[in-house]
């Protein structure tokens, strides 16, 4: 029966059908909803793990054990995982291993703009790029496949509008594959007697799997009756092509991206007087072609920055488009911001108040670097913040102790915050790390982790103890506070950055949107008292805003936390 | 060049808009067509503008709605509306509640929140239908039955039958909130 299905959840399906049995993810837009759907097959056992490296290590384990496995992840955490990912390449799989990654063009949602296509090619292992939900579901299904055949691991890519669009398919039955397990030291263990041997075997896996993208149909030319151009294109790009071109023109669709045909390109380049090449991001299709001495129209015409679209094609490609009326009225942004009732907002306040320095981190809480409240002075990546304020006091010497920290969430530093840690400890640098403690990981939507109590099933797991844990790695001072009440934040945060040793403070309440939170009844505010002072606008809450010059709750938002009432000199705000 | 039909769902995250898209592509199924719908999630949800693409015909290829393709952009909020009128096709039309959201630049003074929006863009010839859609959803129950209040509306463009329309209503809304919703999809569709 045909259904409506998301990108994401069609990988799952594809999963599902595959026979897959093990799934190990860490969540990051615009990936999390594969392993969501995945979770609800019994079928299926599916787990957040910390992190993408441990992930993509157990599913590895499972396929050793000869389960079909897999394990999905943004683009920026293959940064994570590329560690196995490489020597995976050179042990290849018992049952099949399929890693996805979800590319975020235009970062609606990322720090950066990276293409995972590079990882293909430089860890030597084929990448299937599907450009819809259908898609999506027969190239899982192909990917676990080729895996066998081939002795590989097989990357997925998948990009924010593929993954995040619903589009129509198919689903059918699910088939069990399951292989046996031998011990196979030659193949499974890398040291560098094995890998030698091994590396060759990769090499010749290369050239095979060349001619199996020369000939399966996962690249299709669909022939058009005007050879002024021909178009060479995958994924999302290739829906843009079709949207402006139609059957017009000659279109090889490329559904694996690496390793790349030759012949099918030299065939299509002799057919038509122009070949496009029509990619997001990097040139990556277009230096394949380059090297096999084609001309190639690609990046000297298209942006390597940010998502294409249908316009983009169309004029890029000499068309013209029409747009709509533009108001000449100055449409003010619209963006992000920390929830009402957001624990981070009294903590971040305290910060901003005592002028600290505060090396920021990936997670909801990145929210507090924009104005008002302007509290942060870096984010790199998951788990710098922490590793950051180590070199930047270190190399200070002692000169910045006692005005800098990191903020950290719970689930970011169980990704990658603990080694950080360590860090500090070890090499002694006087540093005070914040953990921003919401007991959830929020970004990517409420999913759990292993300071939460509960795993992705919603079932009760063994749940890390920070305080203990920031102890036993050899940080003496670990307190805890509640973000809501601003005089022990402030107190505590300056006790601790005064004190002569590393310190860690647990800033610990529940997200505000999680379900079983309670509100409090909402502020109301008192006109006669209000002065019109603004410090109640200093915390950036969206429930406060000036109306008349008078302060003015939303009820509708306000969450009761208290904090602007806190700041209020006058007692002008009240419950 | 092609038959294809685009409807823009305009917002503000947490307004409810997934479910109007949800909805509407679910109905779409059943009318036979070739559907693609798309959103974006993460950092877009906490407070910021949010667009919802919900494009149908005989063959629909681009996931996204571009500038001057919408045949209709369903606004919860009128500084969205005001927006998006770029991707709006020259005989499109905009269906939008008349509620004003501050967004933080506003809040904070940075910006300003332009006046008479719902005015300037009539008077920009742009075919507009703003309505306090609030009050109508607070009339059937909830304040968080905006969504349906504006399908309602957009229901009017369509040659679907009320029925097709409230079947899709009971597929996506829990059974005890299904009385409220449809009430508040009726009172959109009246006003």
């Amino acid at each position: 029966m045909k259904k409506l299905m998301l990108g994401n959840e069609a990988v799952a399906r594809g999963l599902y059908e595959a026979g897959c049995s093990f799934v190990s993810s860490y969540p990051g837009t615009p990936s999390t909803e594969i392993t969501e759907a995945a979770a609800k097959y019994d079928e299926i056992y599916a787990e957040w793990a910390p992190n993408e490296k441990v992930a993509l290590e157990s599913a590895f384990g499972a396929s050793l054990a000869g389960h079909r496995s897999f394990c999905g992840m943004k683009h920026v955490g293959l940064n994570v995982a590329a560690d196995p990912l490489f020597t995976v390449s050179y042990t290849g799989v018992n049952a099949g291993l399929v890693i996805a990654v979800a590319d975020d063009a235009g970062m609606h949602s990322s720090q950066n703009e990276q293409d995972s296509r590079h990882y293909a090619k430089a860890s030597k292992i084929p990448m299937l790029e599907p450009s819809d939900s259908a898609e999506a579901i027969e190239f899982t299904k192909r990917a676990y496949e080729i895996s066998e055949s081939f002795d590989t691991p097989v990357l997925l890519k998948m990009c924010t509008r593929v993954s995040h669009s619903q589009s129509i398919v198919t689903p059918g039955d699910r088939a069990e594959v399951t292989k046996t397990y031998e011990k196979n030291g030659a193949k499974y263990i890398m040291m560098p007697g094995n890998a030698k041997k091994r590396h060759p075997i990769v090499e010749e896996r290369c050239a095979s799997l060349v001619q199996f993208a020369e000939t399966d149909s996962i690249n299709r030319l669909e022939d058009g009756c005007d050879k002024s151009v021909g178009f060479v294109t995958s994924s999302t790009s290739y829906q843009y092509v079709k949207e402006v071109f139609g059957d017009r023109h000659p279109v090889l669709k490329l559904g694996m991206i690496w390793p790349l045909p030759e012949q099918k390109i030299r065939d299509l380049a002799e057919s038509v007087e122009k070949l496009v090449v029509v990619e997001e991001l990097d040139g990556f299709i277009e230096e394949h072609i380059r090297c096999l001495g084609i001309d190639v129209v690609g990046k000297d015409t298209f942006s390597n920055i940010g998502e294409l679209s249908q316009n983009i094609v169309a004029e890029k490609l000499g068309g013209t488009t029409e747009t709509g009326v533009k108001l000449p009225d100055m449409i003010p942004p619209r963006p992000p911001v920390m929830c009402a009732g957001c624990p981070h907002r009294g903590l971040f306040y305290t910060l901003v108040k005592n002028k600290i320095t505060v090396m920021g981190d990936i997670g909801c809480y990145t929210l507090g670097a924009v104005p008002p409240l302007g509290a942060l002075d870096s984010t790199i990546c998951m788990g710098a913040s922490v590793s950051g304020l180590h070199g930047f006091n270190k190399s200070n010497g002692g000169a910045t102790d006692g005005k800098t920290v990191a903020v950290i969430g719970d689930s970011t530093f169980m990704h990658s915050g603990i080694t950080g840690l360590v860090n500090i400890a070890y090499n002694n640098s006087n540093s005070t790390v914040i953990i921003v403690d919401n007991s959830i990981t929020g970004m990517t939507g409420h999913q759990q982790n292993p300071t939460t109590g509960k795993n992705l099933k919603g079932d009760v797991a063994a749940k890390v103890d920070l305080e203990t844990l920031c102890r036993a790695v050899g940080i003496n001072r670990v307190r805890v506070v509640d973000p809501y009440d601003l005089a022990e934040c402030d107190r505590v945060i300056k006790e601790e950055l005064a004190a002569d040793e590393p310190s860690v403070i647990i800033s610990r309440r529940p997200c505000a949107l999680l379900k079983y939170v309670k509100h409090s009844a909402p502020l109301k505010v008192d006109a006669d008292k209000c002065k019109s002072c603004k410090m109640c606008m200093k915390i950036g809450c969206p429930a406060i805003s000036m109306e008349n010059g008078k302060a003015k709750i939303d009820a509708t938002l306000c969450t009761g936390c208290g904090v602007c009432g806190q700041l209020c000199k006058f007692d002008a705000l009240k419950a | 060049m092609n038959s294809t039909k685009n409807v823009m769902i305009v917002g503000v995250g947490g307004q409810g808009s997934l479910l109007a898209s949800k909805l509407l592509g679910r109905l779409l199924l059943t009318k036979g067509y070739d559907i693609k719908v798309s959103e974006v999630h993460g950092m877009s949800q906490r407070g910021g503008s949010v667009v919802t693409y919900v494009r149908f015909g005989d063959k629909v290829y681009s996931p996204i709605i571009d500038r001057g393709e919408a045949d209709f952009i369903v606004s919860f909020e009128l500084l969205e509306a005001a927006r998006y009128t770029e991707y709006l096709k020259p005989d499109g039309r905009i269906v939008t509640n008349t509620q004003q959201i501050n967004p933080m630049p506003v809040i904070t003074g940075a910006a300003e929140y332009p006046a008479d929006l719902d005015r300037k863009m009539k008077d920009a010839g742009i075919n507009i239908d703003a309505f306090d859609a609030l009050s109508l959803a607070e009339k059937a129950g909830s304040s968080k039955a905006v969504n349906l209040v504006l399908l309602g509306k957009l229901s009017r463009y369509f040659d679907f039958p009320v029925e097709d329309w409230m079947e899709a209503i009971e597929q996506s809304v829990p059974e005890k909130f299904l009385e409220m919703n449809k009430c508040a999809f009726l009172l959109g569709r009246d006003a």
